[in-house]
């Protein structure tokens, strides 16, 4: 093959890659037990295609041709370690692999993706392991792109993993779709560490930059994958009120990288492709069982993409969904939110009423964001004195650059 | 009376002792006939709590028993895998006030057989 005729194959392999590489692990997986295992076999399945499609051309099903040479190889690998190393568990482990009359071609692909969300964000792991886990194997991120994103040592997350590893494989966590009477809690966690990387993402909890573009993608991706996978509703309303929330990435920080609020955004900037999907999963998700709290903080922010402006929104609506959120899902952070949104409704004097009830019970008085909506009803109540007591405050809670600058700007609007 | 004897120790000090002095133990007191049943576990690291609270079932990774609970009983269970495990402990009835620790046990007598078979 011409050296043109070789460049053109190794990006042809490469976009396999990109777009298959995730699929064919999740099944190597499933075949030979081992997430190590699997991830060599990868690799040797990749480099088998480098070799042999230039000569023999790309196969109609790169994936199946992917999957059974990794196993292929991975049974190869661990006969000749049995033979080195005079090992029966090597030995055993390959011919239990080299019998496994399931068939390893296209069937079960997609399940397999799913037991792979499922087994990396299994609560038996810890919440850090199963976001450092989630990104690595089921997005394909590099550990470093991993802690780069959260702003932590590389080592730390290669530890975290590794640990995570060991544990899914001596405390036996399996590699399943969970049972119909397990889902409920299994589906939780799920969805918690999709919101936990699209919220890292969307508002960085520290660092100058506001937001982490990629993080928030790989979210997003991998709620559409679930929903594919599995369309239960609290699925969809997690993917509505992420694209919800993306829709205004645009219009939510100026091109310095200052923090604009809702009320002052530019509502020409929001993505409608975004608002228009969010809304109709929205719809779809709904009436399908009683609403768990993505489907409801979904049905909040698409109130608010529906409105033309602020005053234009439906506040009355906004309220009632935020009483159903706080009997779904008790909070006092719930509280607050709708105690800003009895503000919009009734006045200020109202919302500042609830607020102050909420933060006399003390557990949001190290809220930044209570504070800061304090700061803001005084504000708009010309109590000038405990507006800036309250925007102090919040300044002093707060890590994120834009934020202190927007509040910083704020106080000193008060001053003038 | 019967007495239940807990091993207590620092991990990282596991090295000082071989596997092969404990199954050797294990082995003679188990034909002096005082031991009922004994086992190794996996490290602490493979631990798993087990809660319900109003009916909600709870799994957190780690043995995160507070200092105030006490050791207050134990099931062996045979389970297919750390999710049945999970589903069992649940409905342990301490589990309702207290917790369940999940821990893998370790096969040290299977793995001390196979070592001195390879010699």
């Amino acid at each position: 093959m011409s050296e043109d005729g070789f460049r053109d194959m190794r990006e042809i392999v490469d976009g396999i890659y990109r777009s298959e590489s995730r699929r064919v692990f999740a099944t190597l997986i499933r075949l030979l037990g081992d997430f190590d295992i699997a991830e060599e076999a990868l690799h040797e399945a990749f480099r088998a295609a480098l070799e042999q499609w230039p000569r023999d051309g790309v196969p109609a099903n790169a994936r199946a041709w992917l999957v059974s040479a990794g196993r292929f190889k991975a049974i190869d690998g661990l006969r000749r370690r049995a033979r080195f190393d005079a090992l029966d568990d090597y030995a055993e482990h390959a011919e239990n692999i080299a019998d496994d009359s399931a068939a390893p071609e296209s069937e079960g692909i997609e399940d397999d993706r799913l037991r792979l969300v499922f087994i990396c964000c299994h609560p038996a792991l810890s919440p850090d392991a199963q976001v450092a886990l989630t990104l690595r194997e089921v997005c394909g991120l590099s550990t470093e792109e991993i802690a780069h994103a959260f702003l932590t040592a590389a080592p730390t997350v290669a530890q975290r993993i590794v640990r995570a590893k060991s544990k899914i494989r001596d405390a036996g966590i399996p590699y399943q779709v969970p049972a119909p009477e397990e889902l409920p809690q299994r589906l939780e966690s799920v969805l918690r560490v999709i919101y936990l990387v699209f919220n890292e993402g969307y508002s960085a909890s520290s660092g100058e930059t506001l937001t982490r573009h990629d993080l928030s993608g790989e979210a997003i991706r991998l709620a559409r994958l679930l929903v594919e996978l599995l369309p239960e509703p609290e699925a969809m309303g997690l993917l509505a009120l992420m694209l919800l929330h993306e829709s205004r990435r645009a219009a939510r920080s100026s091109p310095t990288g200052d923090l604009i609020l809702l009320d002052e955004q530019d509502r020409a900037l929001w993505n409608r492709g975004h608002i228009e999907e969010g809304i109709a999963l929205v719809e779809r998700a709904l009436p399908m069982r009683r609403p768990g709290a993505y489907c409801l903080q979904a049905a909040i922010a698409a109130v608010h993409a529906d409105a033309p402006g602020m005053n234009a929104t439906d506040w009355t609506e906004i309220v009632g969904l935020y009483e159903l959120l706080a009997q779904a899902e008790p909070s006092p952070v719930v509280e607050l939110n709708r105690a800003v949104a009895v503000a919009m409704r009734d006045g200020p004097a109202a919302g500042l009423a609830l607020i102050d009830a909420i933060l006399e019970r003390g557990e949001l008085s190290d809220y930044r964001l209570a504070h800061a909506a304090r700061a803001d009803l005084c504000r708009r109540l010309e109590k000038t004195a405990e507006a800036r007591a309250s925007y102090q405050r919040a300044l002093a809670l707060t890590r994120q650059g834009p934020e202190r600058r927007f509040l910083e700007r704020r106080l000193a609007q008060l001053k003038n | 009376m019967k007495y239940l004897c807990l091993v207590y120790l620092d991990e990282k000090r596991l090295d000082e002792l071989p596997d092969e002095d404990c199954v050797a133990y294990d082995t003679e007191i188990r034909g002096s006939g005082y031991c009922l049943a004994s086992e190794a576990l996996q490290s602490v690291q493979t631990a798993t709590t087990v809660r319900m609270r109003n009916g909600k079932l709870s799994v957190t990774d780690g043995p995160f028993a507070e200092t105030k609970e006490q050791l207050a009983g134990f099931y062996m269970i045979e389970a297919r895998d750390l999710n049945e495990a999970i589903q069992i402990a649940a409905k342990i009835p301490p589990a309702r006030v207290g917790c369940i620790e999940v821990r893998p046990i370790r096969p040290i007598r299977e793995t001390v057989a196979a070592r001195l078979q390879q010699r």
